[in-house]
């Protein structure tokens, strides 16, 4: 039976009929679905942890304890969870483990377009890059297999394409979900300088046979065609190349780390011309190039954004084809919702024209006009920290900077940050946006939302607690939709010189079922001043020259009858 | 269809796109159809510009389609339509839902929303559908099934038996919706407008 199926259901389906008996993440687009697939299984453990590199951990004590494991993250998950992939290629595994790294090129919901391919190279593990839906999911089976044949973990490659594009499926049966008996082995497991040192050795010997076994896997396959144009690609790219080129020969790579030096020089003996065609960095053509091998690439082709078969087919046949000229529309940019607890807040930091350290989540929409509250946004965690480098830096700043944080990254790497700046003697407020799930990337839950991925009930992180606990004596809770005691509490926490943490406390608007009726107008003077909320239910009626609601998608949160002025904007029935 | 069929659909986060989307492929898989479809999302419910795209024919290799490659566009709002027009190839279809659905910078005074869309459109485009959809669907007893009407209109230019969409909505929609959905369905589908082009 065919299914049509994304790469990220694939990626499930394939950990479900491969023997995959856990899996570990935390949420990251374009890999979160593969998660929320997974835990449709009930035969297979599988559960969100705080971060990537606690993922990583259950994952690699999992293999080590016997069972074939998974563990997915986004490209930037994988540089928090390097530390233990770097020495689990050291350990090895005892059952097969196999971590997907979910790669953006495009930067479609991603803040850097990093290339993960130089992770396993890095790391000294061998990675699999699938070129459609069908090879995603046999290509978890290949990976357990080399995990367990090679006793090392494996990297399976997305990119967003691959991972969010559907494509047909041949479904079938789950095999046996095997357990290997659990032995101890602390010269293997206990990884110690001399331990170390002896399995250091082990890598490099596991890399040469596995260059051995990449010169006959079937997933490296020369498809020789018209020999005057061959081409040597991976992932994505191989659907360009045939849509664009379906004569060309071509060199298809499934296992691209490590390479196999034979195969690619018996190809290039075979063409005419050769081409490597790979999205963002020149990782494949330095290793074909380092083979003494000419080849274009990086000349033709840019090191960012993702290709086209267009791209492929001009840059090959340097024919360039008409364009047509798009219309000048403007542009949509995704905004924060109708009724979010968010924009009260990011209201209020803008009126206290506060330095504001961001962070990652739905709340960097409030860096967009007209709120435009947010100096920085760096990476997971980053807003606590880098405020406290920034007063530190610059002693003025104590009495201007906040950071802001959303309650499941900050349970992802904030509160690090935190005892740093309680441990340190920083003055910056903190404020934990608090909406009760991981929004951003589709409602996940986590730590603090007292529900597990398998829906099963979980004790619920106390923030407040956990903030007394590392240390802050000033922990208080606002309403964001409260504007006047936001604001003063922000005011009063900002101007003590003592580390402070407020926490913004009202779920996501879109994990609320039932929403007030909505707003009404009455009398509007068109001052516009509710305009500054940036509210998508809100808009400029010219030529009656006042405020409208739309009420399709306003939810009665009452935000702007709180700035209006004039007591024009009014909840439903209230006169 | 001798050829594949490349078919856009185009909207603001929230309007049903997917859904759309998700009829269609159906439809097609059913008729023996290699389908690949490719769509971005993450932002979607952020009332962002969404876009997914649906190739069908023969053989598929790129899931993903280029400017000037797009047999139809459906769109699901004015300005969208406006944005994606150019991946329209030269004879496309064109179809596009009257409704206006104004984006945050022109909501504060940062852009302007361009004004006469579809009559600039016609200007370029020789095969443009316009539709009230909203009002067809709540003909049809909710305005939420504007995505169903659209997909209607659709597939008067598909060469799928009756039978095949119908069979496509059972599998698509929830029982106690489907009724509605396919009166709306039908409203596309006899929708006067196709005939004119």
């Amino acid at each position: 039976m065919k299914t049509l199926m994304t790469g990220n259901e694939a990626i499930a389906r394939g950990a479900y009929e491969y023997g995959v008996r856990l899996a570990a993440a935390y949420p990251g687009t374009p890999s979160t679905e593969i998660l929320e697939n997974l835990a449709k299984y009930p035969d297979i453990y599988s559960q969100w942890s705080p971060n990537e590199k606690v993922a990583m951990e259950v994952g690699i004590g999992a293999a080590i304890a016997g069972a074939r494991t998974l563990v997915t993250m986004k490209m930037v998950g994988l540089n928090v969870a390097a530390d233990p992939l770097f020495t689990a290629a050291y350990t090895g595994v005892r059952s097969g483990l196999v971590i997907v790294s979910a790669d953006d090129p495009g930067m479609h919901s991603s803040q850097n377009e990093q290339d993960n391919r130089h992770y396993a190279a890095f790391a000294k593990v061998p990675m699999l890059e699938p070129s459609d839906s069908q090879e995603a999911k046999e290509m978890v089976g290949l990976a357990l297999e080399i995990s367990e044949r090679f006793d090392t973990p494996v990297i399976l490659r997305t990119t967003t394409r691959i991972a969010h594009s559907q494509s047909l499926v041949e479904l079938n049966q789950p095999g046996e979900r095997p357990l290997k008996p659990y032995a101890k082995d602390a010269r293997k497991y206990v990884m110690i300088p001399a331990h170390g040192r002896a399995r250091r050795l082990v890598v490099e010997e596991r890399l040469q046979r596995l260059v051995e076994y990449a010169e006959g896997v079937s997933v490296n396959r020369m498809e020789l065609r018209d020999r005057e144009i061959g081409i040597i690609t991976s992932g994505i790219s191989y659907q360009y190349i045939r849509e664009a080129l379906p004569n060309v020969s071509v060199l298809k790579l499934g296992l691209t780390h490590p390479l196999p030096p034979q195969l690619i020089r018996d190809f290039a003996s075979q063409v005419q011309k050769l081409y490597v065609v790979e999205e963002l960095e020149p990782y494949l053509e330095k290793e074909i190039r380092a083979l003494g091998i000419g080849v274009t690439g990086k000349e033709l082709f840019p090191p960012y954004g993702e290709f086209s078969a267009r791209l492929v087919k001009e840059k090959i046949t340097e024919a360039s084809q008409a364009k047509a000229v798009p219309f000048e529309a403007p542009v949509r940019p995704p905004v924060m919702c109708p009724g979010c607890p968010h924009r009260g807040l990011f209201y209020t930091l803008k009126q206290l024209k506060l330095v504001v350290s961001g962070d990652i989540g739905c709340y960097t929409l409030g860096t967009m006009a007209p709120l435009e509250a947010m100096d920085t946004c760096i990476c997971m965690g980053a807003s606590i920290s880098g405020a406290l480098g920034m007063e530190k830096a610059q002693p003025d700043l104590a009495e201007k900077v906040v950071s802001v944080i959303g309650d499941s990254t900050f349970l992802h790497s904030g509160i690090t940050g935190l005892m740093d700046v309680v441990y340190n003697g920083g003055h910056s407020t903190v404020l934990i946006l608090d909406n009760s799930i991981t929004a951003m990337t589709g409602h996940q839950d986590n730590p603090g939302t007292g529900k597990t991925l398998m829906g099963k009930p979980a004790p619920k992180v106390d923030f407040a607690a956990l903030a007394r606990a590392v240390g802050v004596q000033r922990v208080s809770v606002v309403d964001p939709f409260d504007l006047e005691h936001s604001k003063e509490v922000i005011k009063a926490e900002v101007a003590t010189k003592e580390p402070s943490v407020i926490i913004s406390r009202r779920p996501c608007a879109l994990i609320i079922k039932t929403h007030e009726p909505p707003v009404e107008v009455h009398d509007c003077t068109g001052c516009k001043m509710c305009l500054k909320l940036g509210c998508p239910a809100l808009s400029f009626n010219e030529e009656k020259k006042t405020i409208q609601v739309d009420g399709a998608l306003c939810t009665g949160c009452g935000l702007c009858v709180n700035v209006c002025k004039f007591n024009a904007l009014r909840k439903a029935g209230v006169n | 269809m001798a050829n594949n069929m490349n078919i856009l659909l185009v909207g603001v986060g929230g309007q049903g796109t997917i859904l759309a989307s998700k009829i269609l492929t159906y439809a097609a898989l059913s008729q023996g159809y290699a389908v690949k479809m490719s769509e971005i999302h993450g932002m979607a419910q952020r009332g962002g510009s969404v876009v997914t795209q649906v190739r069908l024919g023969e053989h598929i290799d790129s899931p993903v389609i280029d400017e000037g490659e797009a047999d139809m566009i459906v769109a699901f709002e004015q300005l969208e339509a406006y944005r994606w027009a150019h991946y329209l190839k030269g004879g496309g279809v064109l179809i596009v839902n009257t409704q206006k659905i104004v984006p945050l910078p022109v909501l504060i005074g940062l852009a302007v929303y361009p004004d006469n869309i579809i009559h600039r459109l016609r200007e370029k485009v020789s095969r443009v559908v316009e539709v009230d959809g909203l009002r067809l669907a709540a003909e049809a007893g909710n305005a939420r099934a504007t995505n169903v009407v659209l997909v209607g209109i659709l597939a008067r230019f598909m060469d799928f038996p009756q039978e095949v969409w119908q069979e496509a909505l059972k599998a698509r929609i929830p029982e106690k919706l489907l009724e509605l959905n396919k009166k709306a369905f039908t409203l596309g589908y006899d929708y006067p407008g196709v005939v004119a082009i």
